[in-house]
């Protein structure tokens, strides 16, 4: 039985674009090795951190929503762990409210990327003409 | 004048009373209809912190009980991957 997980690791910030898309495959690739799918991926890119992790204050987060084994889980995170260029991480099941969310979500960003600064300079100039009319 | 105000009954006040007047308290998740707090929303989940990024008590954000779980589930979740820092001042 697959059950929906999602993970986010952070990266340390010294990696190359083409180390970060390496160990990327490396995690992508360990899901689909084992029966897993992965459902979708979210690069986040280069972020501040809320606090120093190992005397870094900034990483490369990414997040892969995947389906998988439960047993799986365990042997992912041992991956994370032995891995050097994975600073921390956090791997969640997703309920099925969790699952609508995530979809939403999607969409929600499919439409973003779809659409440009297009919404929010239209949306603005509505609004003042509303207010007018009323 | 004040005499007759007496006799009529009406009690005449220099200020106005004040009235208390709270403003009920709701609970938004439920208000919104939202069923999953995202831990991956730190602004969001700001909203339930205070300036020192501890989670505010329901008493004061009117979360229900069922939901008050999900947002400290998420606050911890959000702390624990640097979205949200663990110890922290003026975080707003």
């Amino acid at each position: 039985m697959l059950k929906q997980y999602e993970t986010v690791f952070i990266a340390t910030p010294v990696l190359s674009e083409q180390q970060m898309k390496e160990a990327v495959a490396k995690y992508t690739k360990l899901i689909t090795d084992n029966g897993g799918e992965v459902v979708s991926e979210e690069n986040w890119g280069l972020r501040q951190l809320a606090y120093p992790i190992q005397h870094k204050t900034s990483g490369f987060y990414y997040l892969i929503q995947f389906k998988s084994e439960p047993t799986f889980v365990e042997t992912l995170e041992t991956q994370y762990f032995r891995d050097e260029r994975i600073i921390r991480f956090l791997t969640v099941a997703l309920d099925k409210n969790a699952v609508a969310y995530a979809e939403k979500r999607r969409e929600n960003k499919k439409k973003a990327a779809a659409a440009p600064k297009e919404e929010p300079v239209q949306a603005p100039a509505e609004q003042p003409a509303e207010e007018e009319n009323a | 004048m004040a005499q007759n105000d007496a006799q009529n009954g009406a009690i005449r006040y220099l200020n106005p009373p004040t009235v208390e007047v709270r403003k009920k308290k709701y609970c938004r998740f439920k208000k919104a209809g939202i069923k999953y707090v995202d831990y991956k929303d730190p602004e969001f989940l700001k909203k339930f912190l205070n300036e020192q990024g501890k989670i505010l008590p329901r008493r004061i954000t009117g979360t229900s009980l069922k939901f008050q779980r999900k947002v400290a589930q998420a606050v911890k979740r959000a702390r624990s991957i640097a979205l949200l820092p663990y110890v922290t001042d003026l975080l707003k």
